[in-house]
């Protein structure tokens, strides 16, 4: 647990980055902080290994006030990842990874060999090892930056913007295998972005802090859409809060109807309806044809419109509500764990589930705090 | 011209002897050597220092400022004053002495140049990782600046090898002899021949250290290309929305 306690920075040209900022990043658990340019997210990550030293106020780590600790002790024991990765470019890939195991002493043969491992663990191909950095691209770059920074098994990490250099094809993709890999590994991670929908994403918690470094409001994502502290935070959410909050509500029991469907590459038959939903040979829904226009002879791929968004039974009411508001027929379409189809859903019927759930309650007693992960079980 | 040149270079007495060109050259490259490890040792440490911490930046503008002072007065009042040591170091201190002076600005502003042009997001990673102050300078910033580092030296080198010539002047040998002599005596074949030589001298110096340098530079700073890889293999930098971990894995 990384417990910032009143702390505050103040630059030696006056400039207030961080003020008076308490907050606890759970052990084990992604805390975001999020904000517009220049709140001081940086300027606050980099006060937890040392980089920038408080002013006033301490950062206590399981018990431990950094203050007091060795330096590049504590900055061995914390893995860092920065914004544009920050690879040392005289360096093979291979050797940026071990630079830590290095620094701590391990012997040549281990830290490669532990190297290697990474580069697999982070999704890079095993022949960028001899790579120099200027030879692999941004996504890349920025792999062997969460590889290195997780090359010593630091139990803690910091992420400073890590994916907001790269396409958002390929950050989504990098968010989707970070997410994975802290699945497995179960960090204390603080990360920093300015991207709200990021931080929702990534965040078991999410602190958003306003420009002059103070905290606006810190709490689970479902929290902060449902009860946004104040009006800096509900702007800055922004917008659809009410639609996306939707992602963090699993689907209850949802009332499915039976829907006919054809194979693809077979005759559609008599024209029931409008639309037929087309099927694989395991049934695996493909899309949607109008058999009207498709007539006596067999449906093919051609023939397919692919827009609807399939959702999964065990899903959450976002996707159950965005399959039907998407599916030409009306019809969203629900298919099990394998991908195959289940039944489909009305619009008005996954609103009246959305009806039926409960949002996660306001905590009028503090509502700056009050939707934060419970840290109680912790030693402070 | 070139008729004399060419008797002059084939005559066998040109190559004999103390004073013949072996010797010549092989006193020229001693003043040379030791003019730069004089220089270095002094410049490199210094420049190191203040690219490091950022202090006394003065010393770069101070041993720039030295370019200015006129070499030949300088080792004829050198000569002059230390005309007191014993033997040949009455004519080799000050000659080197003065080569030095001319060698440590570029050199010192070569290796404090480099350590300052260090890509600072290296050098904050270096901290960042948990690198002491003198690893970030050995491990992260020598490394990345020593194309700037070795450029100085080679400028250095460059001037020195021309401006030895004129350890000549106050007695020592060197391939200046012939240019000295050479003038005094209207022996302008002599003249000629050792300009050539220091010129070819020159070059051969710096083809040498091309090669240091090319040795000695990381392929990551100089964009050569590595062990056949290259920016524009197959298998070159792309962003793919089908990158994926089981996509890139290699068959084990
Ligand atoms: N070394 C510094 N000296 C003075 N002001 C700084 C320094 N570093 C950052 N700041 C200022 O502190 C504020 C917060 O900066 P930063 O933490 O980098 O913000 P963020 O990461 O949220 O964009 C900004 O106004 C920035 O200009
Ligand atoms: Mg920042």
């Amino acid at each position: 647990m990384i417990r910032f306690d009143g702390v505050t920075k103040q630059f030696p040209d006056g400039t207030v980055a961080v003020d008076d900022l308490s907050l606890t990043a759970p052990t084990g658990k992604i805390t975001v902080l999020v904000g517009p340019s220049g709140c001081g997210k940086t300027t606050s990550l980099r006060m937890v290994n040392r980089m920038i030293e408080p002013t006033r106020g301490a950062i206590v780590i399981d018990g431990q006030d950094t203050a007091r600790m060795d330096q590049a002790q504590l900055r061995r024991g914390i893995g860092y990842v920065i914004q544009h990765a920050g690879l040392f470019p005289h360096r093979t890939v291979l050797d940026n990874i071990g630079t830590v195991p290095r620094l701590l002493g391990w012997d040549r043969a281990r830290t490669r060999e532990r190297s290697r491992e990474l580069l697999e663990r982070v999704g890079l191909d095993a022949r960028l090892a001899d790579r120099y950095p200027t030879q692999l691209s941004g996504g890349q770059q920025q792999r062997v930056g969460v590889a290195r920074a997780l090359a010593a098994d630091p139990p803690i990490m910091l992420m400073d913007e890590p994916f907001s250099a790269v396409d958002p094809i390929v950050r989504d993709q990098l968010q989707d295998e970070f997410l994975r890999l802290q699945d497995e590994l179960d960090k204390t991670i603080v990360f920093v972005t300015h991207d709200i929908d990021e931080a929702i994403k990534l965040g078991d918690q999410v602190a958003v802090l306003r420009v002059g470094g103070s905290l606006a409001q810190v709490a689970e994502p479902a929290y902060l859409l449902a009860h946004p502290a104040d009006d800096f935070v509900a702007d800055f959410v922004g917008r659809d809060r009410g639609y996306r909050s939707l992602q963090f509500q699993p689907s209850p029991r949802l009332p499915l109807r039976s829907e006919r469907t054809v194979v693809l590459g077979e005759r559609p038959g008599e024209a029931g309806s409008a639309w037929l939903l087309v099927v694989d040979e395991h049934r695996h829904p493909v899309g949607w044809v109008e058999p009207g226009r498709v007539g006596d002879r067999p449906v093919e791929d051609a023939d397919l419109h692919r827009g609807g968004t399939l959702a999964r039974a065990d899903g959450t009411l976002r996707g159950a509500l965005d399959a039907a508001l998407s599916s030409p027929s009306r019809r969203g379409v629900v298919v099990d764990d394998s991908g195959a189809l289940i039944g489909t859903v009305l619009a008005h019927e996954v609103l009246s589930a959305i009806e039926d759930t409960d949002r996660p309650e306001r905590d009028e007693r503090d509502p700056v705090r009050g939707g934060a992960v419970d840290v109680a079980g912790e030693q402070a | 011209m070139i008729a004399s040149l060419l008797s002059w270079f084939t005559d066998a007495e040109t190559w004999a002897g103390e004073s013949g060109i072996g010797n010549r050259l092989l006193e020229h490259l001693w003043y040379t050597l030791a003019t730069m490890v004089v220089a270095m040792v002094l410049a490199v440490p210094a420049g190191l220092w203040v690219g490091h911490t950022g202090h006394a930046r003065w010393l770069v503008t101070v041993a720039n400022s030295l370019r200015a002072v006129p070499t030949l007065g300088l080792l004829l009042a050198a000569s002059l004053w230390l005309r007191t040591l014993p033997g040949d170091l009455a004519y080799v201190v000050p000659s080197i002495a003065v080569l030095a002076l001319l060698a440590i600005p570029p050199v010192l502003a070569g290796t404090y140049g480099g350590i300052e042009a260090v890509d600072p997001a290296a050098r904050d990673a270096a901290y960042g990782v948990g690198m002491r102050g003198r690893q970030v300078l050995w491990q992260v910033e020598v490394p990345n600046a020593l194309p700037l580092i070795l450029s100085g030296v080679r400028s250095a080198v460059l001037q020195v090898v021309a401006t030895a010539t004129i350890a000549a002047i106050v007695g020592l040998g060197g391939l200046g002899r012939f240019i000295i002599d050479g003038l005094a005596l209207s022996d302008y074949a002599q003249a000629g021949g050792g300009a050539l030589l220091v010129a070819v001298l020159a070059l051969a110096l710096e083809g040498l250290l091309a090669l240091v340098q090319r040795r000695l530079v990381s392929p990551g700073l100089s964009g050569r290309p590595v062990g056949g890889s290259r920016k524009d293999d197959e298998d070159a930098p792309r962003e793919e929305p089908g990158e994926s971990t089981v996509d890139l894995r290699t068959p084990a």
